[in-house]
């Protein structure tokens, strides 16, 4: 069996890219998809130690990860498409008319 | 194994009623439009005063539910009234804002019922992956109701703001979680703290996880420096939303930290004290420094709610100590309690000075207010004194228990900096007084029933509550956590 610390060394790496992604990309839609990566290297972790303890706890809260995302999902790409229609770009450099 | 059965049912009876009750308002939204305009405000007031009154007769039979991961104490009975009146309040200054603005949709008050819901579920989850949903259920109606002003450009960037960074924020939350699961093979807030004081294999899992779950709950309740967000979002949301998201935002995030830390957290404190402390000293300083330079009294207002994030965030260092940890939950949702009375009444008078398209809310807009509009000058001195913490108000009493507490745990440097918090920021809360009785203008507001009728309801409260600060405080000393 892999040991669970690859696990936690890829979910870390797969956190750390969307982190990073979220961080310096410019455009709402790919800070998104950054975001999703940040939530499913957690549900890679969450799977990784379930099968490690043997216990199922940690693959059910997966699908409420998943549950969760696809909410946030509809609400954010409905934000960004109002964006989209008033400013007609969603670069988030763009979002700034408040300042202070 | 059971999964529940129906005496779970009735110790989570106002969170199902509210959920249910907000389903039900939705539906009478979606068929009965036009009557719905109307009687919207009146039916989820309605929904909301049940629920305090299911909550307070939970009060004192503390009992835990769903095999552990819902718990129903005086502490999330104190929260859930906490949240009621802070609802009503916001309801109270919405009804008249949203039609002036003509934003007077009905979905607005479900999707407020439906953030109060995952606000009450933050105080009643007894594990993590409840407080993980719980805090979406809180902020997914949140970020909708920041942009419900469109399309309005500034009300739209402050919900995609407050999207972008509260999903930030819910990742770093989950994966301190997933890494919590990782080395106590458990998410249950009790079986956290037996696996931690039983020995772990991987003591840095659960150091890293508990690190991770306190920055995705300091972007929530905005503490510096998770607070970029803070300031856009309050300035560009419809007042009305940021009235709601000031008070309720923060007791729900406040809810979850103080069970968290208090209930799993204890064996790490001694590691964890250290940053909450610097997380304090920031948010203090930083709230209160960047609060000067505002021209815009929203913005102001921002600021200021992030220094009384900090101003919480004193009692949360405490948690470690077991003399101290009763009257730290206490004094911090007793600070709640001021803050949410005070804060609800300062936006209730910006609301009532607020034109079309975000104008009316600089400082020279104030000027002259002391003069034509005595009332509303009087009523925004009580809160500006309130919030600085001058006697007779009640946030001399609520920063009076919280520095008590402080010093109990013999926190000294702590209370200082406390202190000199507060002389900053009577800095920026005299100068509003100033423009509005020094300076002359002659400024326009909008009278209507309901605003001024909380404006001035809670002024009153805020000096005429101080009287009773010690039967207020008893009180929420009984709100005891219900620990294992």
């Amino acid at each position: 069996m892999v040991p669970v610390s690859y696990y936690l060394a890829l979910a870390a790496i797969l956190f750390a890219l969307g982190a990073l992604g979220v961080l310096i990309r410019r455009n709402a839609i790919i800070i998104f998809m950054s975001i999703e990566l940040m939530l499913n290297a957690a549900n890679l972790l969450f799977v990784a130690f379930a099968r490690s303890f043997e216990s199922l706890d940690g693959q059910i809260y997966v699908f409420f990860v998943i549950a969760v995302a696809a909410a946030e999902v509809a609400v954010g790409l409905a934000l960004i498409v109002t964006i989209f229609r008033t400013k007609h770009s969603i670069d988030i450099d763009e979002l700034s008319s408040m300042k202070g | 194994m059971e999964f529940f059965n129906s005496a779970d049912l009735l110790h989570a009876l106002p969170l199902i009623f509210l959920m249910s009750w907000a389903t039900i308002l939705l539906l009478v939204a979606a068929f009965a439009r036009a009557a719905s305009e109307r009687i919207m405000p009146a039916l989820a007031a309605a929904g909301l005063l049940l629920t305090g009154y299911f909550a307070a007769r939970q009060f004192g039979n503390p009992a835990s539910a769903f095999n552990g991961m819902f718990a129903a104490d005086g502490f999330s009975a104190f929260i859930t009234l906490l949240l009621v009146l802070s609802g009503l309040l916001a309801i109270a200054l919405s009804s008249d804002y949203l039609k002036r603005m003509s934003l007077n949709r009905p979905e607005y008050y479900v999707l407020m019922l439906f953030s109060i819901t995952g606000m009450m579920l933050m105080a009643s989850a007894a594990d993590l992956i409840v407080v993980f949903l719980a805090l979406e259920l809180l902020s997914i109606p949140l970020y909708v109701l920041a942009a419900f002003a469109q399309p309005e450009p500034r009300s739209e960037e402050a919900g995609l703001k407050y999207f972008l960074l509260g999903a930030f924020a819910s990742g770093f939350l989950l994966f301190g979680i997933a890494l919590v699961y990782g080395a106590t093979a458990t998410t249950s807030l009790t079986g956290i703290f037996i696996a931690a004081q039983s020995g772990l294999e991987q003591p840095l899992y659960l150091l890293i996880g508990a690190a991770l779950i306190l920055v995705g709950l300091a972007f929530k309740v905005a503490a510096v420096p998770f607070h970029m967000w803070t300031p856009d979002v309050y300035e560009g949301s419809p007042t009305s939303v940021t009235a709601f998201m000031a008070a309720g935002a923060k007791i729900g995030g406040f809810a979850a930290l103080i069970r968290i830390f208090i209930v799993a957290l204890p064996s790490i404190s001694e590691q964890i004290v250290p940053v909450l402390w610097a997380l304090t000293a920031l948010t203090l300083i930083g709230g209160n420094l960047l609060a000067i330079a505002q021209n815009n009294v929203k913005r102001m207002l921002a600021y200021s709610s992030i220094s009384h994030a900090g101003f919480l965030l004193m009692a949360l260092v405490v948690y470690g100590q077991d003399a101290a940890r009763f009257d730290v939950v206490a004094s911090a949702l007793f600070y709640l309690l001021a803050f949410i009375i005070t804060s609800s009444g300062s936006w209730g008078v910006v609301i009532a000075l607020e034109k079309q398209a975000g104008k009316g809310l600089e400082f020279s807009d104030y000027a002259g207010l002391g003069r034509t509009q005595p009332v509303l000058a009087l009523a925004m001195a009580v809160f500006m004194l309130s919030f600085t913490g001058v006697p007779p108000t009640l946030g001399f009493a609520g920063k009076f228990y919280l520095f008590r507490a402080v010093l109990e745990g013999e926190y000294v440097g702590l209370a200082i900096l406390g202190m000199l918090a507060s002389l900053i920021s009577a800095y920026y809360y005299l100068r509003l007084i100033v423009v509005m009785y020094m300076q002359t203008g002659n400024p326009k507001i909008h009278s209507e029933r309901w605003l001024n009728l909380t404006t001035v309801g809670a002024a009153i409260g805020v000096v005429v509550l101080f009287f009773a600060s010690e039967p207020l405080f008893d009180l929420a000393a009984l709100a005891l956590l219900h620990v294992n």
